[in-house]
């Protein structure tokens, strides 16, 4: 919004200016008729199918009679009463909240020592630097296949090396024995989600003024002593979003951990959970109470992160 | 013994020492140590960044490449012997069913489809959306912005349920023009809030020259507007087809029924469990998955980092 805007609000507020009313009346109607297709698509494909979920998780309804069925009346709790009695969720619950902390912890760290690492120049860096997004950009399918096939257990290189170089009595079955699965998707969530956490720390030290660092530098501090009392201190709110930014969305996913152990050994989380109850056991209430407690869990994280960084953001 | 006996021997005479210099002397010689470890450290940290998230995908091209019974002799053989090179894998992953491949063209035409369907519907949306919101004063559209914002942070997989039910009860669920609709939903808010974002900075002023020359509202969005915000829309529309390429989920939930309507994705991760398939045939696939999105990425880094910060996940 540059000056010529701010002066034409200015004159629309002038009392006499004449046609005040109309030419207000027009721009409201043309920034209406601009912006609704894509409201009446958001609100068709999006809002009334959230509310819709709310809906759905009070009807027993199942797949196999979804053609036949009324999609209104016959409300009940029963589904919510399945999902918190059933043996599975507690545990799940438990297991989403591992994955999404250990998750958001490990790439925000690795993202962190490579954004400091990266700081300085050097020959080649837009290079490096392009290459360390690429997990970030690859299909989701194409990066778990590869993975599978790395660390499987009979002919994956990881488990070779590890026999043959590392000394392993035998092959680790990474992604169907239970510790090491979890902990193979925490650690596939760092190598893919990295690259966004290196991406904003990024930003946000080139953002960060030289003046004060070199100010300390003269004054003696060591290069710990900077990044403790200098760097970390500028960094801290910038992690603190991407902490809980990455919390929601880890939260939530379900390609990679559908496709790297399809819900096996321990990582069976509430959204992978949704999907067998949809998809396996056809139990459309269930499956959308079950998203239920999941949107319930983001509202308080999106909320959160409303009250907390987007003030500014949203205008 | 004799190790105890020194030490208390030994000790007063090192804080001694260490006193005895200026307070400057001390901090360099810490700093001095620090410089090198970190300056060694850093180094190191940044090779084993680049082998951790390439090796991934070196691997990926390097089975693609190989045979798979030297590939099954010796698979933790991290270069590949010229006689054992193979592009047999790309001809048999690519070739039409009928002929014994796996048909993959075929899904590349759909998901070419798919992605650039979802880009032109979306950048219409786009633009005309985010003009409105950069440029135009109307009612409601702060909390357009707020519902925005919540469409981009919430996940898919709350979509999947009403969604899937939604369109099996109309009978449209394997129609690719609705996976199209489902996707434009997802990546409008994003693309909106990139855009407008970029229309803010081009000053007011230009177009208000034009309208005071006489052109109308459309003129200018054609002829001033459009073509001083080509970059931003040349980079959003690569990231919105990224996100439609890469798409799991929706496109399992919609298309999984029937095989010629697979994309890549689909395709890749529902042939990765068959055993008749070879691994390395896979791999080429997950090559040809993986390639368009790499060369695009490789070719407007410039353009899309700056995206990528400004959101670009759905989990």
């Amino acid at each position: 919004m540059g000056p010529a805007v701010s002066a034409r609000r200015q004159a629309g507020r002038e009392p006499g200016a004449p046609g005040r009313g109309t030419l207000r009346a027009r721009e409201a109607r043309t920034g209406w008729a601009l912006i609704s297709p894509t409201v009446v698509l958001v609100l068709v494909l999006v809002v009334l199918p959230i509310l819709w979920t709310v809906v759905l998780a009070f009807q027993d309804l199942r797949l196999i009679r979804l053609r036949t069925a009324g999609l209104f009346g016959d409300y009940t709790f029963d589904n919510f009463a399945d999902v918190f009695g059933s043996p599975g969720f507690w545990s799940s619950l438990v297991t989403t909240l591992m994955y999404a902390g250990g998750g958001t912890a490990a790439s925000i760290g690795l993202g962190l020592v490579a954004a400091l690492a990266l700081r300085r120049g050097f020959r080649g860096r837009t290079l490096v630097r392009a290459s360390l997004l690429l997990p970030y950009v690859a299909p989701v399918v194409a990066a778990t296949f590869v993975w599978g096939v790395m660390l499987n257990p009979q002919f994956g290189v990881v488990n070779e090396l590890g026999t043959g170089l590392l000394g392993w009595d035998e092959p680790i079955a990474f992604l169907s024995e239970r510790p090491s699965a979890l902990l193979t998707v925490i650690v596939f969530e760092m190598w893919r989600s990295f690259p966004f956490a290196f991406l904003f720390i990024t930003a946000r030290l080139q953002a960060a003024p030289a003046t004060l660092e070199e100010a300390a530098r003269v004054d003696g501090a060591t290069p710990t002593q900077l990044f403790r009392h200098i760097v970390w201190p500028q960094l801290l709110p910038t992690i603190a979003v991407l902490a809980l930014l990455r919390f929601i969305w880890t939260f939530n996913n379900f390609d990679d951990i559908y496709l790297l152990t399809g819900g096996g050994a321990g990582t069976d989380v509430i959204s992978v959970r949704v999907f067998d109850f949809l998809i396996s056991r056809g139990d459309i209430g269930a499956a959308s109470a079950q998203a239920l407690v999941l949107s319930a869990v983001l509202l308080v994280l999106v909320t959160v992160y409303y009250r907390f960084a987007a003030k500014d953001e949203v205008a | 013994m004799a190790g105890i006996a020194t030490v208390p021997a030994e000790s007063p005479a090192a804080p001694e020492t260490r006193r005895s210099g200026s307070p400057a002397g001390r901090g360099w010689s810490r700093n001095t140590v620090e410089t090198r470890v970190l300056g060694v450290l850093r180094w190191l940290v940044i090779a084993g960044l680049v082998l951790f998230t390439l090796f991934p995908f070196y691997y990926m091209v390097l089975l693609s490449l190989r045979d798979l019974s030297s590939l099954l002799q010796a698979p933790a053989r991290l270069w590949p012997a010229l006689s054992e090179l193979t592009v047999d894998t790309y001809r048999d992953v690519l070739a039409p069913t009928d002929s014994g491949g796996q048909g993959f063209l075929r899904f590349m035409a759909t998901s070419g489809v798919v992605a650039l369907g979802t880009v032109a519907v979306t950048l219409v949306f786009a633009v005309l959306g985010s003009y409105a919101l950069a440029r135009l004063r109307f009612p409601g559209r702060r909390r357009i912005g707020v519902l925005f914002l919540a469409v981009y942070l919430f996940p898919s997989i709350l979509l999947a349920v009403p969604l899937f039910v939604f369109f099996t009860r109309v009978g449209l669920r394997g129609a690719l023009p609705a996976l199209v609709l489902v996707y434009v939903s997802q990546t409008v808010a994003v693309a909106i809030y990139m855009l407008r974002n970029y229309f803010q900075t081009v000053p007011a002023s230009i177009e208000e020259a034009a309208a005071v020359d006489g052109a109308d509202r459309f003129t200018i969005m054609r002829r001033i507007t459009l073509p001083l915000a080509m970059p931003a829309i040349l980079s959003n529309a690569l990231f919105v087809f990224m996100i439609a390429w890469n798409e799991f989920l929706f496109a399992l939930l919609f298309l999984v029924d029937d095989r010629s309507r697979w994309t890549v994705s689909l395709g890749l991760s529902q042939l990765a469990g068959s055993i008749e398939i070879p691994t390395t045939v896979l791999m080429a696939g997950s090559v040809i998955l993986t390639v368009p999105i790499v060369v695009l990425f490789f070719a407007t880094e410039r353009l899309l980092t700056g995206g990528l910060t400004a959101g670009a996940e759905k989990g």
